[in-house]
């Protein structure tokens, strides 16, 4: 079937099987791979994105479902003129990610929670990344990188 | 001003934070079919049929291959120590002998097809008794493999000494289980592989050791290494369980080769959790004695390792178990025994310490139980039996020679970090409370062994005309940052830029040669590689200056301010780095180093982690407040890297003290085989930690440096798990079986209370 979504600003149109899951729409039929796939059972995180703004698990849902909506992907976070969003510098100045596997899921749901949130503390970003796995930086760098993350856009603004 | 030691961002993340990294999964491979194995619903049966007739009639579905088809030979042993009747066939031959074991391979046009096509093999099977109890394993009353006639696939047993514990005043003895965890990588297993058109097979791996995956493909498929080209593109972690190469691996290389169309594989989480190798895995039975005042005389300990249904690398962790036997103390007499045997579970491998967490783990234990036999401070029993930083070079009782170390120096400065004697304070006015919330204080010394397997390593460095340095490394990072780090130490030795550097690695046609990354092995050798081809390079670079210059080759002198070289005394005539690639390059040569760094020998990290915990005693649950650790990898050339790799070691630790557990029943079903049954620790769970390095070099390597992969790991486990233990002791609670759930915690405190039970004795 025929699906339209917005992705990263751009309208995107493909025929792919009803059953395609929003991940696979986004990695094989656009060919915007910088989302992944770490697990089969909604565990781990790596495939969130921001169906308009809100972090979803891409993994989780059906393509079909989000027609005509808008999602954001790892590729579509930096700034217009080029430059990285305040989420994704704070994880390079803090050393927020190792193997980069979990990254991609990790930055959208920070970015998320500090939408809803913009003055965390460390423990409500602990317990928003729950879903978040990342088997490499032991979460301190990526905590890190959240809560400056949080006072760079509070500058910004 | 050096640039080593400084907090250095990685070069890497601008392209992960952007667009994400490029995994196998992500590379095109343009009319490429997918590759999904039949996987043994059973832990041990003897198979009867496969009928595949079904799924090859099914639309795009190319073929299937049980073993037969393959007609490949079996695994080699583990360098000539295991037992060969137990290496693992390429796909199951005959008998299956654990859940998730590949059976067949189904090739299709789709992974969805290919997935479709799995539900239409049927598999017959004739069960066989299941041995999941590694105890119950080596009674060998079932058998594996009825052909060896044992279960047993590796053992290391000098006999013992009777005498060992007769001067001993006080004897303390514990049983205690180092469980079953998964690795869990966030990638999983993954590759790609199709045909050139000059006939070589190109393969695309997600492992550790590029050159490993290209040797066994050559060997398996009967072809020269020449003809394989791997190339490993970013890789999503390893741990050690991506260090070794997979049958899976070489039925894909096999397909790739018999159909002659581009093949890709890439697993399910699911398949994963049974198919991607576990680590740990031993019972311990563990023996300490001394005297009455706190020096230890005698150790023993006693390791039962669970190979799994194979085995691998597995079976010979024992190894590095036995070689760091006594730890960082100072014990005249100390002794290992250590049994492998087969049960029907997924292989067994190395993961983040192999070996070593476990000895860590075992002798921490115990130490804590021998201060509480003698009412002496923890901390205290520790500084009186640690090593002496001026009995280095020590040679340990089971003839380890520890390089160098000031273990005094660690275990103070993370006393005092902590706060100790406030804390002990604190906990005394809630014991004495009775709060429920009580707190336990748990510290861990260690030391470890970092690259103790023998290979050198490759390190190339090459200066271009247009001033672009290349490097080319054997190391295969995964996350560890090499191409910051290399960069860096060229840097320091070239005097340029570091945006000029160029970092090559994970490709076997770029690089020639190279042991791959694992074992904390990388800086120490690799990095080391790099740094004396740099070295090298300066030097040819000298003799091109001397010519130039019409000079005394004495008197050339680089500038590493500006990476210029000049005539002592005439700093103002000067070439550059690409003024000098160019004249070698007008000469017909290069300006180029290249080194096979033997390897210098194994080095001993060190240190102490101390874990503050609170515990509810009413439901169990434990909550990590601090972790402090402070850890001596010798000289340290990147603090961010450093760092880094304790925090992901110390949550490993943690999750395997606390949380993480691959658990079967007794038939062999596995019970935590997805990412929601199994307690992988996130975020919640965890406390920002406060980490310290002191800085003891080595002379081991010229860059003085220890390996700092795994020490987060070995150091945190036996903290937490102390702490846990502590926090309950006054409650008569003697020890808790890691991982120290919430149900066990419980059970433990209501058995004591109540005086039933077992959990007093431990196991
Ligand atoms: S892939 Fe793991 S939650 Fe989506
Ligand atoms: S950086 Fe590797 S999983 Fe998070």
């Amino acid at each position: 079937m025929q699906i339209d979504i917005t992705v990263n600003g751009t309208a995107e149109s493909h025929d792919v099987e009803a059953r395609t899951l929003l991940v696979y729409y986004l990695r094989d039929a656009v060919g915007l791979k910088g989302t992944n796939v770490g697990c089969d059972t909604t565990s781990c995180g790596a495939c969130t994105v921001l169906l308009n703004g809100e972090s979803v698990k891409s993994c989780t849902v059906l393509a079909a479902q989000v027609a005509g909506e808008e999602v954001t992907t790892i590729e579509g976070l930096a700034l217009e003129d080029g430059r990285m969003h305040p989420v994704q510098q704070a994880f390079q100045e803090c050393h927020g990610l190792q193997c980069g596997y979990c990254t991609p899921g990790m930055v959208m749901a920070i970015t998320s929670l500090l939408a809803e949130n913009p003055d965390p503390t460390e423990e409500y970003i602990r317990l928003g990344l729950e879903g978040n796995l990342c088997r490499c930086t032991g979460y301190h760098n990526i905590v890190a990188a959240a809560l400056a993350a949080s006072q760079a856009l509070e500058m910004r603004q | 001003m050096s640039i080593l030691g400084n907090r250095v961002l990685r070069r890497e993340d601008p392209k992960f934070l952007t667009v994400g990294g490029t995994y196998v999964a992500d590379l095109a491979l343009p009319g490429s079919v997918h590759v999904t194995f039949v996987r043994s619903s059973m832990a041990h049966a003897r198979i009867v049929s496969v009928d595949s007739t079904y799924a090859q009639a099914m639309p795009g579905v190319l073929a299937v291959y049980t073993n037969d088809d393959l007609g490949l030979p079996k695994f080699p042993t583990i360098m000539g120590m295991t037992n060969e009747a137990m290496t693992p066939p390429m796909l199951a031959s005959g008998t299956v002998r654990y859940v998730g074991e590949p059976i067949a391979a189904i090739v299709a046009e789709s992974r969805e097809i290919a997935e479709d096509a799995l539900e239409q093999v049927v598999v017959e099977y004739e069960p066989l008794k299941v041995v999941i109890d590694p105890v119950k394993a080596r009674t060998d009353e079932d058998l594996l493999f009825p052909d060896a006639g044992t279960n047993t696939s590796f053992s290391l047993d000098f006999g013992g000494d009777e005498t060992l514990f007769d001067d001993c005043e006080v004897v303390v003895e514990l049983t205690l289980a180092n469980q079953r965890v998964a690795p869990c990588p966030l990638e999983v297993r993954s590759a790609a592989a199709h045909m050139s058109e000059d006939g070589r097979l190109e393969f695309n791996s997600s492992t550790q050791a590029p050159h490993g995956v290209r040797d066994a493909l050559a060997t398996f498929l009967d072809l020269e290494p020449d003809q394989v080209h791997v190339v490993t593109p970013d890789v999503g972690g390893g741990f050690g369980a991506k260090g070794a190469v997979y049958p899976e691996d070489i039925v894909v290389g096999w397909c790739a080769q018999k159909l002659g169309r581009p093949v890709r594989w890439t697993e399910t989480r699911s398949e994963s959790m049974l198919g991607l190798g576990h680590g740990r895995a031993q019972v311990q039975h563990v023996r300490i004695g001394g005297t009455r005042e706190g020096a230890v005389l005698a150790y023993r300990i006693e390791v039962l390792q669970d190979t799994g249904a194979y085995a691998g690398f597995g079976a010979v962790l024992p190894f590095m178990t036995r070689m760091m036997t006594s730890g960082p103390y100072k014990i005249p007499r100390a002794e290992c025994a250590s049994y492998s045997v087969v049960t029907n579970s997924t292989p067994t491998t190395a993961y983040r310490g192999a070996g070593r967490p476990e000895a860590t783990a075992a002798i921490e234990r115990i130490m804590d139980l021998f201060a509480r036999e003698i009412d002496m401070d923890p901390a205290e029993l520790r500084r009186r039996n640690l090593i002496e930083k001026d009995d280095f070079p020590y040679t340990t009782p089971v003839d380890t020679v520890y390089d160098v170390g000031d273990y005094h120096r660690a275990l103070d400065l993370a006393l005092e970090v902590a706060g100790y004697d406030d804390l002990r304070a604190e906990q005394v006015r809630r014991r004495t409370a009775g709060d429920v919330r009580q707190l336990g204080i748990g510290l861990s010394c260690y030391v470890e062994i970092t690259n103790g397997l023998p290979d050198g390593e490759f390190g190339a460095v090459e200066v271009r005309p247009d001033g672009k340095v290349i490097v080319r490394t054997g190391t295969s990072p995964h996350g560890q940052g090499h191409v910051t780090a290399w960069s860096m130490l060229v840097a320091e030795q070239l005097g340029v830029a570091i945006e000029d550097i160029e970092v090559i690695h994970g490709d076997t046609d770029v690089v020639p040669r190279g042991a791959g990354t694992m074992g904390s092995r990388s800086l120490q050798v690799g990095g080391a590689a790099v740094n004396q081809a740099a070295v090298d390079v300066v030097e040819k670079a000298k003799d091109l200056a001397a010519d130039l210059f019409e000079a005394d080759r004495d008197d050339i002198v680089l500038d590493k301010a500006n990476g210029r070289f000049h005539v002592v005394g005439t700093p103002a005539l000067s070439r550059s780095w690409a003024e000098l690639a160019e004249a070698a390059a007008k000469d017909g040569t290069a300006l180029f180093a290249e080194v096979d760094l033997a390897s210098p020998g194994p080095t001993y990290p060190f240190g102490t982690h101390i874990s503050v915990v609170e515990v509810d005693t009413e439901t169990g649950k434990v909550n990590v407040l601090r972790h402090i650790a402070v850890d001596d990898a010798g000289r340290i050339i990147s603090p961010l890297l450093a760092e880094g790799q304790v925090h992901g070691g110390i949550a490993q630790g943690v999750a395997q003290a606390l949380l993480e557990e691959v658990v079967y029943d007794l038939d062999g079903n596995p019970l935590t085989s997805t990412l929601a049954d199994y307690s992988f620790i996130s975020a919640a769970e965890l406390p920002s930690y406060e980490t310290r390095f002191t800085e003891t070099p080595t002379p081991v390597n010229a860059l003085g440096a220890k390996g700092i992969g795994e020490s987060g790991t070995i150091g945190s486990t036996p903290a937490v798990h102390n702490a846990v233990c502590d926090a309950v002791a006054h409650l008569g609670v003697r020890h808790i079986d890691m991982p120290t759930t919430p149900v066990r915690v419980w059970s433990a405190i209501n058995d004591a209370v109540t005086g039933h039970g077992t959990a007093k004795g431990g196991r």
